[in-house]
């Protein structure tokens, strides 16, 4: 039943360093059970010449890989560059999709297949609809939707959508023109040395009285929990979800992909996987509030099927 | 300029009307509004009251439609649509893309504006809007400075541009923060509340007075320290290099030093935050804006309205419109 769920391994959302960043990727190609990969800035356009002359080399590996690649926009676009950035990988003609993380890539992809990113809002069933109908494949919903909404876009999703739900890693919960990393070191925005890049996995945010909160990226506000949907796969595929987006975080990705992969497959049991994830990634709790309408740093144990 | 007046109940609409707004928005009394707070908001029938009398003086209703509609049960949401196109709304302020989609093709004849809950932040988002549905204005997120919106007001015209210029200001793009149902459960998009005052809790220790939202310290305030409220994006926080107000200081909006700028700069608009808000602010803010819009339509000397004692933290900001930490 769980076989036709995919794997989509999510942008990465975080500074990379440029080479660390290729050779993820290229271990991805190589060994990870991934159907579909997402890579580009998503982040800040600042970060963007970095990963440019890399990302002829990862495409290229991913899809000679069998890997699906989508490309993926910027989440926040105020800037001229950031505008002629995104029109130029909206409005290209090749084969690879591009997944629009912002309205203004809506425009220049009508009519061609493409992805909606978790950055645009679709709620609802109407929305999805009406976007597929201007030519989007492939739908990764926004992670704060609860189960019951889910469920009702994956219904009804026409044909030829695919849906898919943010699985794993922190939560992007929040995105601004302003740089709290660099306001955090006491800098300007376009004098900020790249601080974020200090921060691979997030700078951790604290509460006043020492608890752990939320994680900044750059203009990125994340969770500082990693969402952890392994518990909830079994249900998600029988909604009609088609894939699980994993984002990437500083832990073993092929791993984490490996234990979806065998939970999806029933190779193993959830609660397993959830340990063996908490291995892997032990760096933060994990968090599913939002799956169960709770808040989202929760963590709500699965009840048997 | 319009001037464009907040109303969270039938009495703050009068007041802003007389006080001289061109235009005041609202919503209906459920979550399909982005200030979904109770005891606000209006009935169908004091809908249709508060535009016979807003229509009576000269003024316009909006009818803000603009959070996203839940899967599975959109009715409401069309609904509040036919209702408000029904009660004579002057325009509809609208976020959701199924939602614009069903306005657009029901009500054909509709003014339709984009809420600034769809962060339509530059020029090709908002020709989308335009093109797709047809929407006559866009309301533009808080992040842009004065320089981006008159870019945007230049290249998306004939649409118009309504910016804010005074009242609590979002630091995050609008309609893309989930910071408040992180720690509640309840978010702008879905349920049309932020940081909500049912999940705000303060307690009394020895060092001082704690705020939290949702179990999480938002702030902590030593003995006579002034005690805000615990918006979660204006709390103060712990970070590596840090400790302090990680987000934005607990500064209140106000742009009206700006206006003659945004006027430069094409703006069709102007509005004013706090639907929340009592009918002595509203009355205050409006009044004040309307004499400053006068003086400087009739080029008299330009005296900035100084309402802090209105605002709701304790300084105000010109936002991102002055970009000092570009």
């Amino acid at each position: 039943m769980s076989a036709a769920v995919g794997l989509t391994l999510g942008p990465v959302l975080f500074h990379w360093d440029a080479e660390a960043w290729r050779d993820f990727h290229f271990r991805i190609a190589d060994e990870a059970p991934v159907d579909t990969v997402a890579v580009g800035e998503v982040v800040c356009s600042k970060r963007l010449p970095f990963l440019a002359d890399h990302l002829p080399a990862v495409v290229g590996r991913l899809e000679a890989a069998g890997k699906r690649v989508l490309l993926s926009s910027l989440a926040l676009v105020t800037q001229e560059r950031e505008r002629r950035w995104t029109a130029e990988l909206a409005s290209g003609s090749g084969p690879t999709m591009v997944e629009a993380n912002d309205v203004s890539a809506l425009a220049p992809l009508a009519g061609r297949p493409h992805a909606i990113g978790p950055f645009v809002n679709v709620y609802n069933e109407a929305t999805a609809a009406w976007l597929a109908a201007r030519g989007a494949r492939r739908l990764c919903l926004p992670p704060e939707l609860p189960a019951a909404s889910i469920a009702a876009i994956a219904a009804a999703a026409p044909p030829g959508l695919a849906v898919e739900v943010f699985a794993f890693g922190r939560v992007p919960l929040a995105i601004s023109a302003r740089c709290y990393h660099a306001r955090a070191h006491g800098l300007a925005k376009d004098n900020c040395r790249f601080v974020c890049a200090r921060d691979p996995d997030g700078m951790t945010v604290d509460t006043l009285d020492g608890e752990r909160f939320l994680a900044v990226n750059g203009l990125q506000t994340l969770s500082h929990g990693c969402a952890n949907l392994i518990e909830d796969a079994p249900r998600l595929a029988r909604m009609g979800v088609a894939a699980l987006r994993l984002s990437p975080q500083r832990c073993d990705m092929v791993a984490v992909a490996r234990t979806f992969r065998a939970v999806l497959d029933g190779r193993m049991e959830p609660a397993e996987g959830r340990a063996a994830l908490a291995r892997l990634y032990p760096a933060a709790p994990f968090v599913n509030g939002f799956l169960h309408g709770r808040p989202g740093a929760e963590y709500v144990a699965a009840t048997a099927p | 300029m319009e001037l464009i007046c907040p109303a969270g109940t039938p009495a703050a609409l009068r007041v802003a009307v007389d006080a001289g707004a061109d235009a005041v928005y609202c919503g209906y009394a459920d979550e399909t509004n982005a200030r979904n707070f109770p005891g606000l908001n209006f009935s169908r029938a004091e809908m249709r009251e508060g535009v016979a009398y807003a229509h009576r003086r000269g003024a316009k209703v909006l009818v803000a439609v603009n959070t996203f509609p839940r899967a599975g049960a959109v009715g409401p949401w069309r609904r509040a649509v036919d209702d408000a196109v029904q009660a004579g709304a002057d325009a509809l302020i609208l976020a959701d893309i199924g939602l614009l989609d069903y306005a657009a093709r029901t009500h054909p004849g509709q003014r339709l504006h984009v809420s600034v809950q769809a962060a339509a932040a530059n020029p090709d988002s908002v020709r989308f809007y335009v093109e797709a549905f047809g929407v006559k204005r866009v309301v533009l997120p808080r992040v842009l400075t004065v320089a981006e919106i008159a870019a945007v007001a230049r290249a998306v015209a004939p649409c118009e541009t309504e910016v804010f210029v005074f009242g609590g200001l979002c630091v995050m793009a609008e309609g893309r923060c989930s910071l408040s149902s992180y720690a509640t459960g309840q978010s702008p998009n879905m349920n049309g509340v932020c940081s909500p005052a049912s999940h705000v809790a303060y307690r009394e220790r020895a060092d001082g007075l704690v705020s939290r939202l949702g179990g999480f310290t938002i702030n902590t305030f030593g003995r006579g320290e002034a005690a805000g409220y615990p918006t979660l994006c204006k709390g103060r926080f712990r970070t590596g290099p840090a400790t302090g107000y990680l987000f934005e200081d607990p500064v209140s909006l106000d742009a009206a030093a700006l206006l003659p700028a945004l006027r430069e700069a094409g703006v069709a608009a102007l509005k004013i935050e706090g639907r929340q808000r009592g009918r002595a602010y509203v009355e205050g803010v409006v009044r004040a804006f309307r004499e400053a819009l006068s003086a400087l339509e009739e080029g008299r000397p330009f005296v900035s309205p100084g309402l802090l004692s209105l605002t709701e933290g304790q300084s105000t900001t010109q936002g991102a419109y002055r970009k000092a930490w570009r």
